[in-house]
């Protein structure tokens, strides 16, 4: 009796008071850990792996543009030393031509650009290279892109309903070979 | 003009209601909880990326899983040869990358490696790592680069 008597005489509450504070505490932490800014760079798909039922596929010459780097950062496309800033017009040539220029190719479905270096090349070289061809596929992209919807590419993906044809990228994509390496002289260590 | 302005302001109560307060910061609290990605791993390599212009922004964080080929950190300064991190460890066999690329792709289907490469890494190494990617069937991959401005 007595016990009872003495929990109905107080009032029970939880002090919310400094609620807002503990709050405010684990909001600082969680402000401080994250990382807002998102990984940016060079998307590329690679090839599966090659296997007796899978072999490589046959592509005729015309619809290849061989693009390859040697340790010294020498650009040869197609047989040809290259500055790497005029990559970027060549791959455009190559994937525009519509099938006028014989040493180019066909239709810009087939076009393949394949990428080699020696495995000596520094990585910074490589990336250069393979911007600029990357480059090169956006900028015909965003003209075309222009041509159809009056807009960038970017923006006129962004209109893109769910489930809706991407017309730009049907008829631009991008094929990009990376190919097997050479040895190049001597193995890496 | 002033006296009446005084008046005025005296009589009512200028106290800003504090009682929706902890509702609003547990708001802020929870989106940041949710879109929070804990602070990468330390890393054992040094990467310096290189830039780049033609450039892409991964939008799920989540599904990307990186990794780290550059010149291991040696102790006490200096830098010893190149070396592949995965996660928080430096792999020395390279042909257990297939083992430990097959198990995450397992669980994330549709996972993109991240490739952090410093730039003076030869790419014989890369083809090597690559390779491997190729055998785990992990193929979507990006190599990551830092934004290179229009007029540099």
């Amino acid at each position: 009796m007595p016990l009872l008597k003495r929990r109905t005489s107080r009032e029970s509450e939880i002090p919310t008071a400094s609620m807002a504070d503990i709050a405010f505490l684990l909001l600082i932490f969680f402000l401080v850990t994250t990382t807002i800014d998102a990984d940016s760079g060079i998307y590329m798909q690679l090839p599966p792996p090659i296997t007796d039922d899978n072999p490589p596929p046959e592509i005729p010459d015309r619809n290849l543009l061989m693009v390859l780097v040697n340790s010294n950062g020498d650009v040869l496309v197609e047989g040809e030393f290259m500055q790497i800033t005029n990559i970027r017009d060549e791959v455009k040539r190559h994937v525009l031509n519509q099938g006028q220029d014989p040493s180019y190719a066909d239709s810009p479905d087939e076009a393949i650009v394949s990428f080699k270096t020696e495995r000596g090349t520094d990585y910074g070289t490589y990336i250069e290279v393979l911007d600029e061809i990357k480059a090169a596929y956006i900028e015909i992209r965003n003209d075309y892109a222009r041509q159809v919807a009056g807009v960038d590419y970017n923006t006129y993906k962004g209109r893109l309903a769910e489930g809706e044809a991407d017309v730009v990228a049907d008829t631009y994509p991008i094929k990009i070979s990376l190919a097997e390496p050479d040895p190049g002289g001597q193995p890496a260590s | 003009m002033s006296v009446h302005f005084k008046k005025k302001s005296a009589k009512t109560k200028q106290n800003i209601p504090t009682a929706s307060l902890p509702d609003i910061i547990f708001m802020l609290l929870i989106f940041f909880m949710v879109t929070t990605v804990l602070r990468e791993t330390e890393l054992l390599v040094r990467t310096t990326l290189p830039q780049a212009e033609a450039v892409e922004k991964i939008e799920q964080k989540r599904l990307v899983s990186y990794i780290y080929i550059g010149p291991q950190k040696a102790e006490g300064g200096g830098y010893g040869d190149d070396a592949v991190q995965i996660d928080d460890a430096i792999v020395d066999d390279l042909t257990r990358i297939r083992e430990i690329m097959y198990r995450k792709i397992l669980e994330e289907p549709r996972m993109i490696i991240s490739l952090r490469v410093d730039k003076d890494v030869e790419t014989g190494l890369l083809y090597d790592v690559q390779q491997e990617l190729r055998e785990a069937e992990t193929l979507r991959i990006n190599y990551s680069t830092t934004r290179e401005m229009a007029d540099a």
